[in-house]
This record gives structure tokens, sequence and C-alpha cells, in this order.
């Protein structure tokens, strides 16, 4: 049987921008944000640049400003949040229930038409009109009402990938409703897929509340309502509920996909079955539901009530319990395993320690006491990079390099993967551990320049940015020649388990000669030999 | 706390709270990542070549549900409880109107004083009320540990005990437009005896010997022209040496004809002479100079210093 990547009727570019395979459009968000990744990153490595120069600033305030916004807007809306759903959700979501494809391919589709048209609106808005939008990517009211430079375009190309987002999440939770196997029962199924299962209530609910707060602000700018600024008797603290309702639920929308594929991966490269199968399922759908409790913890320092702020903080300390048992129970399934630590496995650990300082600083930020130092300093943007890249990100490497042979049907170096490792590693460190530093020391977040006491901290992070961009661009300089020239990769290069190792590499276009009959727990590594 | 100082009341609680998570969280990593490495290298597929299935454990996951949740409450309770005392302002603080603009801050004492720097008496506590003119800022002393956002429409408010004499940057955290990086201003403690010396007295904004960092070196040299403007915080937008910042530079503008535009938005040409200086720095918004936000705030100043800066403006050409 031909593979997904040789047939689709139609040839070329056209075969790929009109398929409706669930595979191919996977692929088609793999291409874009990668892309995209790519010019975010450059554009965070010429902040750091901006650290070094201060006088006289080797960009210009207005552009320094929009550097930050601009590289925010695409990590948040363009990678992470997208991030492991779009591309290794569409792609093995299917495969891994035993479906052919998702229940709305037409719509999955279109949903990756919203994504480009989003995407496009957002460039297009850097470069026309009075100047790119230089407000971060909270666009906090008022000032994102009042400043001249092209907030309402950037608003709506970001309006447009929540549309992307909230049909990818309607796509997962129908497909995972309707289109398992037979015998896979809820608690058959992979453990990536519970947490898209999770990832897609959260994609659905709370994205049309982000939506309507940005049309709000849109409509504030074009028509002069005064819904947010307080000039016209609107109230700026509700934007901040608005927006975190949604945002803080979209970091979990952003890190539960990654928190599943590592969950896949462990178990692989241990070769023995998941530690707390249930625990780990049900933690996820905890996350996605406490996830949605915490928003206010983005405006301890905004005034709002003192009741408030305690129940925030309160929910903010118990959200952390669900990520600590899925920390634990990571831990426990390397216990008594067969370990091999290849790529993805190294990759997959290193999220594991890097997620774990992440949520640690989380604990930090979440006593109130010390959020009223920390708010708003680098000490939150070295923990959101912890989790959002050292996390999420990561944990895409690693989902890359572990299901790279099966997408593509080619083998990468390995040698070659462990050793981009080593400078991902320890620049990420230098950059964001010097940032919590900074942060702690007072230096606060979106400054173009610097105060003297800071500027040892900030050489450090960005000596750490220039040797975290030379591993990322060996990483997939890797995977680029191995497309091109790897050599062909079995079907099952890891010894997996899940559906998707059954298949050939590449798959074939419509997945399953046979819908296979599941008949037991997934994991099964050992089944002649268990406790 | 060595590499910040730990200068109010507030600060020694912060950090309290922080070590504390910081321990614990400490504990866990090297606990978490030394059992991954152990396990690594104890259950390699040399050393161990058949996993075994292990499902779980009901007692495990019931521990490690049950420890987390009892530690993170206690944090939870210990940050709470010392946020409290953060919010609670003592009935004989004195209070301080704190103004936030594009960018730049301004204070008002009780007696109608106005700074552009903040004076504190060591010791005694202070409750500062927050204001916003446009856009939302944020007023934070690292040194301090103490932050609030000031929002428009809304007075929010924070209060200490300067407890250490110095000099401390209050800085501004909530992004407020292209100079939100240069909207710092100084908070200088000072013993309660030259505190009052000051706000009993005559001198109206703070007095530049209290800004030069503190050394036992002999009488100060009077203040420069230039001082003068760095201490009114001209600088943080004029240049005087022609390179362009966000305001318009100073260097070479005297006698020369320039474009202005009124509160209307009409534009005409004015002279920059002696009276178009003295006028633009009194009331700036009256006149904005053609192709600049209208940005800058009404400074106070006295008449000796407005004659010193309209001379060195002067001087400029």
């Amino acid at each position: 049987m031909s593979s997904y990547l040789d047939t689709g009727g139609r040839g070329g570019i056209a075969g790929w921008i009109f398929s409706t395979d669930h595979k191919r459009i996977g692929i088609l968000y793999l291409a874009t944000m990668t892309g995209l990744f790519f010019v975010a990153v450059v554009i965070g490595v010429l902040m750091r640049v901006e650290q070094l120069v201060l006088d006289p600033p080797l960009f210009a305030p207005q552009v320094y400003n929009a550097f930050f916004t601009v590289h925010g807007v695409i990590m948040i809306f363009m990678f992470v949040l997208p991030g492991l759903g779009a591309v290794f959700g569409n792609f093995f979501l299917p495969i891994m229930i035993g479906a052919r494809d998702v229940s709305f391919p037409r719509l999955n589709l279109m949903s990756w038409y919203a994504f480009v048209a989003g995407t496009v609106i957002v460039f297009v808005s850097l470069f026309t009109g009075d100047g790119a939008p230089d407000t971060g990517w909270t666009f906090y009211v008022p000032f994102s009402v009042r400043t001249g430079t092209n907030v309402t375009l950037g608003l709506t190309g970001v309006f447009m990938l929540g549309f992307s987002s909230i049909l990818t999440g309607l796509n997962f939770i129908t497909t995972i409703h309707r289109l398992r196997a037979p015998g896979m029962t809820w608690h058959r199924m992979p453990l990536f897929a519970w947490s898209l299962y999770g990832t897609a209530w959260v994609q659905l609910l709370a994205t049309p509340i982000v939506g309507i707060t940005l049309l709000l602000v849109i409509a504030e700018r074009v028509f002069g309502i005064g819904v947010f600024d307080p000039a016209k008797g609107g109230d700026p603290i509700l934007y901040q509920h608005l927006f975190w309702t949604y945002s803080h639920p979209a970091v979990y929308i952003m890190i539960l996909p990654a928190m599943g594929a590592i969950t896949e991966i462990l178990p692989t490269f241990a070769h023995r079955t998941v530690f707390g199968y249930k625990a780990i399922a049900y933690s996820s759908m905890a996350i996605a539901f406490l996830g949605s409790l915490v928003w206010g913890h983005h405006m301890f320092t905004s005034g709002m009530s003192e009741q408030a702020n305690l129940l925030f903080s309160l929910f903010t300390f118990l959200v952390a319990v669900p990520s600590a048992i899925k920390v634990f129970n990571w831990t426990s399934t390397l216990y008594k395993g067969s370990i091999e630590v290849r790529p993805p496995m190294l990759y997959a650990l290193t999220f594991v320690f890097l997620f774990a300082i992440g949520g640690l600083t989380g604990l930090m930020q979440g006593a109130l006491a010390v959020n009223v130092h920390l708010h708003d300093t680098y000490f939150i943007v070295g923990h959101f990079h912890y989790v959002m890249f050292g996390g999420t990100g990561v944990a895409f490497f690693a989902a890359l390099l572990y299901w790279f042979p099966k997408m593509f049907g080619r083998t990468y170096n390995e040698r070659v993967a462990n050793l981009a490792w080593a400078p991902i590693f320890v620049g990420f460190n230098l950059l964001y551990f010097g940032m919590l530093v900074l942060g702690y020391m007072g230096m606060p977040r979106r400054y173009f320049t610097h105060l003297p006491q800071y500027h040892t901290g900030h050489v450090i992070a960005s000596v750490g940015s220039f040797i975290l961009a030379a591993g990322l661009v060996l990483f997939f300089a890797n995977l680029v020649v191995a497309l091109l020239r790897g050599k062909r990769a079995e079907s099952n290069p890891w010894g997996g388990v899940t559906l998707e190792w059954r298949i050939g590499s590449p798959p074939p276009a419509e997945n399953f000669d046979v819908i296979p009959e599941i008949q037991g727990r997934p994991y099964r590594f050992n089944p002649e030999v268990s406790e | 706390m060595p590499f910040i100082p730990q200068a109010s009341s507030a600060a020694g609680r912060v950090d309290a709270v922080f070590l504390f998570i910081l321990v614990l969280s400490a504990v866990f990593l090297v606990f978490i990542t030394a059992t991954l490495v152990w396990f690594v290298i104890r259950y390699n597929r040399k050393r161990h070549p058949r996993g075994v299935d292990i499902e779980g454990n009901g007692w495990l996951e019931f521990a490690w549900t049950a420890i987390p949740t009892l530690i993170f409450i206690t944090m939870f309770l210990y940050g709470w409880t010392n946020y409290s005392y953060m919010r609670e302002v003592p009935r004989d603080a004195m209070v301080i109107e704190v103004t936030g603009r594009q960018w730049a801050w301004s204070f008002r004492y009780p007696n109608g004083k106005r700074t552009s720097h903040l004076l504190l008496a060591a010791d005694r506590p202070v409750k500062l009320e927050l204001h916003s003119l446009d856009v939302i800022h944020g007023f934070f002393i690292a040194a301090f540990r103490i932050k609030q956002d000031v929002v428009p429409g809304k007075v929010n408010y924070t209060w200490f005990v300067p407890t250490q004499l110095g000099t401390f940057d209050i800085e501004c955290t909530v992004i407020c437009g292209v100079s939100h990086a240069i909207m710092n201003a100084k908070a200088v403690v000072v013993p309660v005896e030259g505190f009052e010396a000051w706000y009993f007295g005559e001198e109206d904004d703070i007095p530049a010997r209290f800004l030069k960092p503190a050394s036992p070196a002999p009488a100060p040299a009077p203040e420069s022209a230039l001082e003068l403007l760095n201490r009114k915080s001209c600088t943080e937008c004029h240049s005087v040496d022609g390179s362009p910042m966000v305001g318009p530079t100073l260097k070479g503008i005297y006698g020369r004809e320039g474009a202005v535009l009124d509160r209307d938005g009409r534009e005409r040409a004015v002279m920059i002479d002696d009276d178009y200086v003295r006028r633009a720095i009194v009331d700036p918004a009256a006149e904005i100079t053609r192709g600049y936000p209208p940005a800058m705030p009404e400074t106070v100043m006295t008449d000796e210093e407005l004659r010193r800066m309209v001379d060195y403006i002067r001087s400029l050409r």
C-alpha cells in the first residue's frame, strides 16, 4: 500500500494545500510553525543583542517594543499554542485511536487556512499602517487603545488564529468520542490522546472569550466605544480579567499535549508500561479544569479585591498538585525499566528537568507576598520560558525526534541530535536562569535598556541565547539533512507498542487496511513479566 | 539576599517566603533529578535487559497527591499572611500621592510640595496613593520589594517603612510606550531630621545634595546646569548633543524658527527665544513641537531654576 506522502490525487503543492488527510495537515502545520518559530528566534536573539549594546541603543526603543510584541505574538499564538496538538495531534491522534482520519477532515483543513490567514494578517500589520504593534502580546488597555501603531490589524490576525484553535479542538473532541477503534475504551486510550482531549475542551470553551475581547478592543479603537478605556467610562481591569480568563487556560493548551507526548516517549525507551495510567489521564483533566480557575494570578498587583487575590493564589497552588503527580509518575515509569537513552529520551528527560524548574518557580510567584516583588520582572519571563520553551518547546523537539522516522520514513543522525542537545541545554539555562536572577534583583520586563546593576546578568543571558540559537540551528539542520538524505526508517525503530508503530513508516494513506480491534491496555511492553 | 538590599519593612518578609519556597523547591528538584539519573543508570538496558510492567501503586499515588497538597497549602498560607501585612496600612503613615504619566513620575506631599523623586524619612511609614494620567504603569521599588499597578480611573495604594538610608531605583513595570524603560525615578531615604528640614523648608523639589550617592566628600560643588537638567529628568527625553531621543534635542535650537501644534492641533511657527523656552517648560502641552509626541510633563521649577535652564539652552546654540 502506498504511503500518504506519495498519494493524494493531485501532484505538487496543490496535493498538500488542498489535502484533507490529517497527516498532510499535520505536516503543513509542522512546516509553517517551524518557519515561524525561527523568525521569532531571530527576533529573540536581536533583543538579546540590544541588551549588550546600550549606548546608543542598537535598535531604537520603538523597534525594540515591536520586537518583544512580535516575538511574543509569534511564539505564543503561532508556535506553542497550536503546538504539539496541531502537528502531532493531527498526525497521530487518529492513528493512535485506530481511525482513518479525524471526524471533520475538511474543517481540519479549514483550521489550517484560518491559521495561515491569521499569520498573514499579523505579518501585514507589521509593515503597514503607523508601525508594528508595540503593546506586548498581552495588548493591555488603555495603552493598546491609545497607541498609534497598527494594533487593530494585529488583533484581527490573532482573532483569526483563535478560529484555527477552536476548530481543531472541536475536531479532536468529536474524533475521540466517535472514532475510537472497536475495543478502545477510554481507559485503553493512549495518554497522548487523553492530553489532547483535555486540551480540546479548553480550546473550545476558552478561545471564544479572547476572541470577543479582542473584538471589543478593535471596536474601541475604531468606533471609540468605551468598554475598557477609563477616559470613556470603561474599566481596564475588566480587559485583564477577560484576557486572562482565556490566556491562562491557554498555557495549559500549550503544555498538556507536551505532557502527553512525554508520556508516550518515557515508557517506550524505558521499555515498560507507564506508571499510574489513570493518575496521568485524570491529572490532565484536573489541570484543564483547575487551570481555568487561576487566571487572576496574572493580576495580583492590579488592585483587584484581596478576596480575589486570596482565592486565585490558593487555586494556583492547587493546580500545581496534578502537575506534581505527573512528574512523580513519569519518574516512577523509569523504575525497573530497561532504559535506552536515545535522542527522544534524552530530550524527554530534559523536559522533566526544565519543566520542574518552570513549575517550581511558578510556586514562588503564586505566593502573594513574593508575587508583589516578582510581578512583571525578568523572573516571570524566565519562569514562562522554562515552562513554555523548556517544557513545550523541548517536548516538541522530543516528539519530533520520536515520531520523525514514522512521519517521514527517514532516520536522522542520532549522534548529531545528541550533540545539539548540549548547546541547547547549556544555552537555555544560562539565558533563562540568568533571567530568574535578574528578575529577583528587580529587572523589569519589556525594557529596551537597563540600569547598570543589571548589566552582568544581561551579558550572561545574551551569551546563553547565542549558544542556544546555535544548538537550535544544529538540531533542525540535522532533521533537514535527514529529510533529504536520511536512510529509510523501519516501521518500529524504538520498539513502541501504540498503534502508530504497527503500521508502515511513513504511514499508508488510509492508515489501516483493516481497523484494528483493541484487546487490552496500552503500553504492555512485557506482558509475560509483570508484578 | 546579598545582591539586593532589604531596605523596607516588607523586604524581609518577601525574602523569607521566597527562601522558604526556594529551599523546598531545591530539595524537590535535586530529589527528582537524582532519582531520574539513578534509574537511568541502574535500569540501563545493558544492566537490566528486561523491563517490568508495574502498572501503579495506589498508596504511592495517594502519598504524592496528599503530601504536595499539604506543602502547597502551607506555602499559600505563608505567602498570604505576609501579603496581608503588606496591605494593612498603619494609621500614622504619611500619605504621598504618586502620579504616573507617559513617561515620568511625580510625587505630591501632604503639605502640597511636589517633587520628581521620592524623598522619604527613615523608619517612618508611608502610604503611596497611585494615580495615572494616561495608561497603566507599574510602580516598583525592588529594594523595598513593593510593586503596584498604577491604573487610570482607579486609585491603588501600597505602603512600607523605609529601613535603610540610601538611594534606590523606582522603575515602571507595565509597558506604557516608547520610553517605558526609562520611566525611572529615585527613592531617597534620609534621616528624619534631614527629611523634616526639607519638608518644612523653602526648597520645593528635592535638592540635588540628596540625589548624590552618600559620601563623606568635602562640600559638594554647586550644581551645574546640566546636572539641573538631569535632576529634573529633562535629559531622559531631550539630548544636549544633537542625538535623537523621544523629544527634540536641545542642541542648536535656540534662535531658530520652529513649527508647533497648539492644543487644537493647529500648526504655527514660533521663534525659539527666551520667552518660548520658558513657555515650553512651564506649559509644554500648549505648544507641541511638530513631529514629536505630546509627552512632556509639567515640571515644578523655581524661578531661579527656570532662569538657569533658559540660559543653558541659549548656550547650546
